[in-house]
């Protein structure tokens, strides 16, 4: 058992652990944080498989700029310490639960029996590097890329719209 | 050297978490970072399989899934406000309007 092992197991229980904590806690304040923490060991991941480029998109698109948004709606809403929000464990959540496992045995079940690789594929240590991924972004994925631009205005529009209105029964809303 | 099963084991886990999430939570927010989760987990399978199979595509697969997913969540989270201001609450079993 080398470090390197010992240092991803260490990292994927954390990342586990924080994730079943975000579904887990009462006060979504709460569990927009462990989600940031979660967020920066998937960052830590993808510098473990060379993706310098996409972790640090990682820290500061997720970690950074949507949890803000996050943690400010949650604010912005203010929302009390309502009772009915709470998580409670039903026949109804039961059947859920399972319905979970089931789906996680499925996916282990492929990977375990499918999935064989053991290596970095040679050359990946330049693979994720910004110079890299940009060359191929602007030559092969450029039309793509520029189709992303028009998708966030379209967003950022449609999101100032609908926080923005404020709608009334029997009214256009206008 | 760390096997790729180990990669997406972790990726399965994640995303069950937020399968089970989406599934048993009633909080509109805390569901919505669920299917936050579930991205990040499917953006670690794709990154792992690009690593190792040496294919750089699924590493511009995850930034554009990343710029998706930040649009995504502005649109949501606005849904979410227009919501709360018309029902004064963000837990979605009262926000039954369509419900058959």
């Amino acid at each position: 058992m080398n470090l390197e092992l010992v240092v991803f197991l260490i990292l994927a229980a954390a990342a586990v652990v924080s994730a079943i904590l975000v579904i887990t806690r009462k006060n979504p304040v709460t569990s927009v944080l462990y989600l940031v923490f979660n967020f920066f060991i998937i960052a830590i991941l993808y510098l473990f498989l060379r993706a310098q480029f996409i972790a640090i998109i990682q820290i500061t698109v997720y970690a950074g700029a949507i949890m803000v948004l996050f943690l400010f709606v949650i604010m912005l809403l203010n929302l009390g310490d309502d009772k009915l929000l709470k998580w409670k464990l039903n026949s109804k959540r039961t059947i859920a639960s399972l319905i979970g496992l089931v789906l996680l045995a499925e996916i282990l079940y492929y990977v375990v029996n499918f999935v064989s690789a053991s290596s970095l594929a040679p050359g990946s240590e330049s693979m994720g590097t910004v110079g890299a991924i940009g060359k191929i972004l602007y030559r092969n994925y450029l039309f793509p890329f520029e189709i992303t631009s028009i998708l966030l205005l379209a967003a950022m529009v449609g999101a100032i719209f609908l926080a923005k209105k404020r709608f009334t029964e029997g009214s256009d809303g206008d | 050297m760390i096997p790729l099963g180990y990669y997406i084991g972790l990726s399965a886990i994640l995303f069950t978490i937020g399968v089970v999430g989406v599934l048993t939570l009633r909080n509109a927010i805390v569901i919505f970072m669920s299917v936050e989760l579930m991205l990040n987990s499917a953006n670690l399978a794709l990154i792992a399989f690009s690593a190792y199979s040496g294919d750089p595509a699924g590493q511009i697969l995850v930034f554009f899934v990343i710029a998706v997913a930040a649009a995504e969540s502005a649109v949501g989270l606005a849904i979410i406000i227009a919501l709360f201001r018309n029902k004064l609450t963000v837990n979605i079993d009262e926000v039954n309007v369509l419900k058959w």
